[in-house]
């Protein structure tokens, strides 16, 4: 069965979603992802729906289920690129997608990542900085 | 009496039923509003009448009728653009009734039977050939009208760039369910082209608020966020304050007082803020610090 | 009113939704509609016709291109013969759902229609009718 690929780029993985997805084709890309993310230990994923020409409440659904499983796996998932047709129609759907990030194109949305990975080594950096001082 | 007859008397009086009809147009005030020049009316004229003549009397009748009908169409779209009443537009054609009657009753006088038949072929045609008019006239006006609106819908809603990254959409006039649609599909258009983090709607010019409407309001906010911009709602009057509270709609939204304010609230947001320049004493303000 | 063209295709698998979507979408433009009427009127097309698949077990939609005046639109009917709707007023209800969905796709895609409606006999099958007009 065709498979949407999943990118590595740094610590964020890069989903770019092209083709009408099939039902099938979402399971498959949630399964595939929580793998990845897991292999990788990556702390962002980046989902480009751009090409996307409907959202329907079936991949609404896998949006969020993504978003919730990459929390569960310390990863942060941001939705990018969503067209203004597809947005008016799932806010009139009733899916708003709160438990998702958002930003408007890959950059914007790689952005956001690094943020968060910049919180996250400052972290490390001053747990090492303790490990220093209790050695001494 | 045949068609032809008809034409033939036509064609044969024809520098006198112009005149005729050149006299009713004027008595009937086509050139008074000066929308219409002499030299244009007499054209008119002369080309609708040698069409007509050889819309009745040519052997491939059908053809010349449709270049008569077309020709009334012209005229007819012609005037409805140029601001000219139904009368004013109709009077074109029922005009000539009146220098034909006068044409027929000389030519065929003696023979009552003859002329009747003429004068109800003649007013059969031209009575066809007005509706013909005024058909287009009204489909010219409405064809106005759209035009007028489609203008309207897009004078009235600029979106502009406030800073980069920064749009404003400021609102004015009375907010209907399709305009509002319009204006927020138009809004979040915009997002995506400037790349705008921000996007800020001032209702300062907007009278009222129904439910609809901000239920249109909270969406696009919505529909903005999935698209990964914030919006600002600024300039909510107090009575639609009020109302809104009365209706039950909860404004979930980031809400400033005024422009100046959201435009300071979403310069914070995207790391920037606006200084004032302490200018050294006696230096020019404009001179850099 | 002109005569309907009607045009039947098979809901039996999720590329059948694909498929449904796509024409839907093609339609949609040639009536006329607007990009975000269009978005909206496949997005409601793709969530009946996953019911029919769903919950139906598989079925038809026939498409029709309508024209009321100067007005032009386009209806699909949906029919399959499943076991039925017990209560229309509950599965329109946001949120209700009885396959684990997010029980949006019935009630939300009334939101996305111009005409809509569901006759159900229990035992004997679903027909949901959606129009959207230019």
């Amino acid at each position: 069965m065709e498979r949407i690929p999943i990118l590595k780029m740094g610590r964020a993985l890069l989903i770019t979603i092209q083709v009408d997805m099939h039902d099938q084709m979402a399971i498959a890309l949630e399964e595939d992802l929580t793998t990845r993310i897991a292999q990788t230990g990556a702390k962002g994923v980046l989902i480009d729906i751009s090409s996307l020409e409907i959202v329907d409440s079936f991949i609404g659904r896998m949006l969020d289920n993504i978003a919730a499983v990459s929390r569960v796996l310390d990863a942060e998932t941001v939705v990018v690129g969503m067209r203004p047709a597809v947005a008016i129609t799932l806010v009139e759907l009733g899916l708003t997608l709160q438990g998702v990030k958002t930003a408007l194109n890959v950059e914007r949305g790689f952005e956001l990542i690094s943020r968060r990975l910049a919180e996250i080594e400052t972290v490390v950096v001053e747990i090492g900085a303790e490990d220093e001082r209790s050695g001494d | 009496m045949a068609q032809a007859d008809i034409g033939q008397t036509i064609a044969k009086r024809r520098a006198e039923i112009l005149k005729d009809w050149g006299h009713q147009l004027r008595d009937g005030g086509a050139l008074s509003s000066g929308r219409l020049k002499e030299a244009e009316l007499d054209t008119q004229v002369r080309e609708f009448l040698d069409l007509f003549v050889q819309a009745v009397s040519t052997n491939e009748a059908d053809t010349a009728r449709k270049a008569l009908r077309q020709n009334v169409a012209e005229v007819s779209r012609a005037r409805a653009i140029q601001g000219f009443t139904p009368t004013e537009t109709a009077t074109f054609i029922f005009s000539l009734k009146q220098p034909l009657f006068d044409a027929l009753t000389q030519e065929f006088g003696k023979d009552s039977a003859a002329l009747i038949q003429g004068l109800l072929a003649v007013t059969e045609i031209l009575d066809g050939l007005g509706l013909h008019s005024m058909e287009t006239f009204q489909k010219s006006r409405e064809e106005v009208i759209i035009r007028q609106q489609k203008e309207i819908a897009e004078l009235s809603t600029p979106v502009v760039k406030l800073w980069d990254g920064i749009l404003a959409l400021p609102l004015i006039g009375t907010l209907d369910s399709e305009r509002t649609q319009v204006v927020m599909e138009n809004l979040l258009q915009s997002i995506v082209e400037h790349g705008a983090d921000y996007a800020i709607i001032d209702i300062t010019g907007v009278p009222t608020v129904d439910t609809l409407v901000a239920q249109h309001l909270l969406k696009t906010v919505a529909a903005a966020r999935l698209m990964g911009a914030d919006c600002i709602i600024s300039g909510i009057r107090p009575q639609i304050a009020q109302t809104m509270v009365h209706l039950g709609v909860e404004l979930n939204v980031v809400s400033k007082a005024n422009l100046a304010d959201a435009l300071g609230a979403a310069l914070r947001a995207t790391g920037r803020t606006v200084a004032t320049i302490k200018s050294a004493s006696g230096g020019s303000a404009l001179s850099k610090a | 009113m002109n005569a309907p063209v009607t045009d039947t295709m098979p809901i039996q698998s999720s590329d059948d939704i694909v498929r449904v979507r796509q024409e839907v979408r093609r339609r949609a433009a040639a009536a006329g509609l607007g990009i975000v009427d269009q978005t909206k009127f496949v997005t409601a097309a793709s969530e009946i016709a996953r019911n029919t698949l769903d919950y139906g077990g598989g079925g038809i939609v026939r498409l029709e291109a309508v024209q009321d005046g100067a007005r032009k639109g386009l209806r699909l009917i949906f029919e399959d013969h499943g076991p039925g709707i017990a209560s229309i007023d509950l599965a329109l209800t946001d949120g209700y759902t009885t396959g684990g969905g997010l029980g949006l796709g019935l009630s939300g895609s009334r939101r996305l229609c111009n005409e809509f409606a569901i006759e159900s006999k229990p035992g004997e099958g679903t027909r949901v009718t959606i129009a959207r007009w230019k």
